[in-house]
């Protein structure tokens, strides 16, 4: 009778029997469908800038419609089954911000809709916010001082 | 006319290249895509104080700006536009301003889309 | 000193008691799965005219309860003790699902291997002479699982390999004193283990030691070899677990790998259904017990099982705090056969 493993031993046993994810596969997915998505962007973009829009509204107009384009595609519940095909392809995109909003907000609508809606909308997109301004405050200061 | 196909091939091949990145950090590290959106635009924020955001930009259009890199580029540039008028607290005001109407219809759609619409279990 | 203890982990129960009842309810996806036939009530979709999925939980918990009761013939008042859990916080399903049932209640939580832990205690009780009527039932639900445990359904997430299914269903049986078997002879209560696995997508990884823990401790404590049974059965280790159990069940010297089968990988059809490792949730060995092994035993095409249900004890906040999962199997050893 073998003794029986230690913690790290099994760890590495299990690492080596647990199948991985295909990731040629995934890889090629995610590059289509988060190509495919930034391609919807760049038709909206052009079609704004040939009504002559500037650039700030241009930018500003695009990702309102790709937001609302995500919201929309959550709550016709097919943004997840995108998502299981897609991975990062549709994470990544601002669809895919939209979309880590709307869904934990209509997952707790059952909680009411100031607790559940409008407290878990920001469980998974708060973060987000969280960083990304306080990256630009400080890239604003840092900035600042050395200009 | 070349130069709307392109910018459509362009936008294609960036914002593809983007997302197959954060797809080979999901499967290789196991990071939730939670992290996975954090990640991103940090990344794109500090890319474009390092001026090399603005690179891409110019190359992919919609195909580096629909990322959420993009989201952390709009930011960081509002941050830098607001300091060149404002001084310091530009760096406070610039990054919301340029990104305000994302937000906002982030957060009104995303009210709306979720008080009108229930989840379904998956099969 | 006790005299129905054998070994460490082990009890012979004396006066075993009989497996009089049992009811599945299951949901629409575990209704196309390959043990169909063998459920109570399949439902069409998952809400089951309720507001929310824990609701939904909860009906499914007292639903089958009725159906355990109706199918013995016997009401809520002759059955001394329910014992029930689930894994949403607080066991509510359990609890309110049984709320209105007027019946003494203990409320349990092993995670998924809740059916095991309450048939145990089901059992220790009729064979102490404490109770004549014991009902041991649990529930999981896909969704109120996933909104807990893991994302939002509608998050756009993909799953590994290695992740389970949570089966929506609600499985329990009714024990009792006196009948003709099948009969519970033998119950292991299982450790906690914990071999330092913190990947939550990986369940079967962390609870196949536990298993493993289990199973060999029991041949241990009462000296059977696997040929005794015609069935040795986990409760969800998934794909990945099973293989993992029945390799290290073999290292320690017994090869169960001809009459080993897992809850998790018998409710679906894995290639098809696209659940990835299996099933997994209280209501996996629950319901797959309830429904399949038991009518199985009952009409004599299974003689002595041993069934082993995991299940892996962290919670959404420990993940979070970068714990490893600890995790647990008990054994209940059913015959159908007095020796």
């Amino acid at each position: 009778m073998r003794k029986t493993m230690t913690d790290k031993e099994y760890q590495n046993y299990v690492e080596k029997k647990s199948p991985n994810s295909n990731i040629v596969r995934n890889v090629i997915r995610a590059f289509i469908v988060g190509g495919l998505i930034c391609i919807v962007g760049q038709f909206i973009t052009n079609a704004l800038r040939m009504r002559g829009y500037d650039q700030e509204k241009v930018a500003g107009v695009t990702s309102l419609l790709m937001i609302l384009m995500g919201a929309l595609f959550t709550g016709l519940n097919l943004y997840d089954d995108l998502g299981r095909f897609a991975g990062a392809g549709s994470i990544v995109p601002i669809t895919g911000f939209a979309n880590s909003i709307v869904s934990p907000a209509m997952e707790f609508k059952s909680e009411g809709y100031v607790m559940g809606v409008g407290g878990r909308m920001f469980v998974i997109a708060g973060p987000v916010l969280v960083y990304g301004i306080s990256a630009s405050i400080v890239a604003g200061i840092v900035y600042f001082l050395l200009r | 006319m070349d130069n709307v196909l392109m910018s459509y091939v362009n936008a294609f091949i960036v914002g593809g290249v983007i997302c197959a990145a954060g797809q080979i950090l999901i499967d290789k590290t196991k990071l939730t895509s939670a992290r996975i959106l954090v990640l991103f635009v940090t990344a794109g924020a500090i890319l474009t104080a390092l001026g090399v955001y603005q690179k891409i930009v110019d190359i992919g259009g919609a195909g580096a700006t629909i990322p959420l890199t993009g989201f952390g580029y709009t930011l960081v540039k509002g941050a830098f536009s607001d300091v060149d008028k404002y001084g310091i607290l530009g760096a406070f005001t610039g990054g919301i301003k340029a990104t305000a109407a994302g937000i906002a219809a982030a957060i009104f759609f995303g009210y709306l889309t979720s008080v009108a619409f229930r989840p379904k279990a998956k099969r | 000193m006790s005299t129905k203890r054998l070994g460490n982990q082990t009890v012979k129960l004396q006066n075993p008691p009989n497996i009089v009842s049992s009811a599945a309810i299951v949901g629409p996806k575990e209704g196309k799965g390959p043990l169909r036939l063998f459920f109570d009530n399949i439902l069409e979709d998952e809400m089951w005219g309720e507001k929310s999925w824990e609701k939904a939980e909860s009906k499914l918990i007292r639903e089958t309860f009725a159906l355990i009761l109706k199918k013995a013939n016997k009401s809520a008042g002759q059955i001394d003790y329910v014992i029930s859990g689930d894994l949403l916080n607080q066991c509510i399903a359990a609890n309110f699902g049984l709320r209105e049932s007027e019946v003494p209640f203990f409320g349990v939580y092993g995670a998924c291997s809740t059916m095991a832990e309450s048939m145990s205690i089901g059992s220790m009780l009729v064979d102490g002479g404490f109770a004549e009527h014991v009902v041991c039932i649990t529930s999981s639900h896909f969704c109120s699982a996933e909104k807990q445990f893991r994302f939002p359904l509608e998050l756009g997430t993909q799953r590994p390999p290695t992740a389970q299914w949570t089966v929506t269903g609600s499985g329990g049986v009714l024990l009792s004193a006196k009948g003709n078997g099948p009969y519970i002879t033998h119950i292991t209560t299982g450790k906690i283990v914990d071999k330092g696995i913190k990947d939550a997508n990986n369940m079967g990884a962390a609870m196949a030691p536990a298993a493993v823990d289990t199973i060999v401790t029991h041949f241990r404590d009462t000296g059977f070899s696997p040929d005794r049974y015609d069935l040795i059965v986990t409760g969800d280790l998934g794909a990945v677990g099973k293989e993992i159990c029945a390799e290290l069940v073999q290292e320690q010297g017994y090869n169960i790998s001809s009459v080993y089968n897992d809850c998790g990988l018998m409710i679906y059809d894995r290639e098809r259904q696209d659940t990835h490792a299996g099933g997994s949730g209280c209501g996996c060995s629950a319901t797959v017990f309830a429904s399949f092994i038991i009518k199985k035993l009952m009409e004599g095409s299974l003689k002595n099982v041993l069934f082993v249900a995991t299940g892996a004890l962290m919670s959404p906040t420990s993940t979070q705090q970068g714990e490893s999962i600890p995790s647990i199997a008990h054994a209940v050893s059913i015959s159908t056969v007095l020796q």
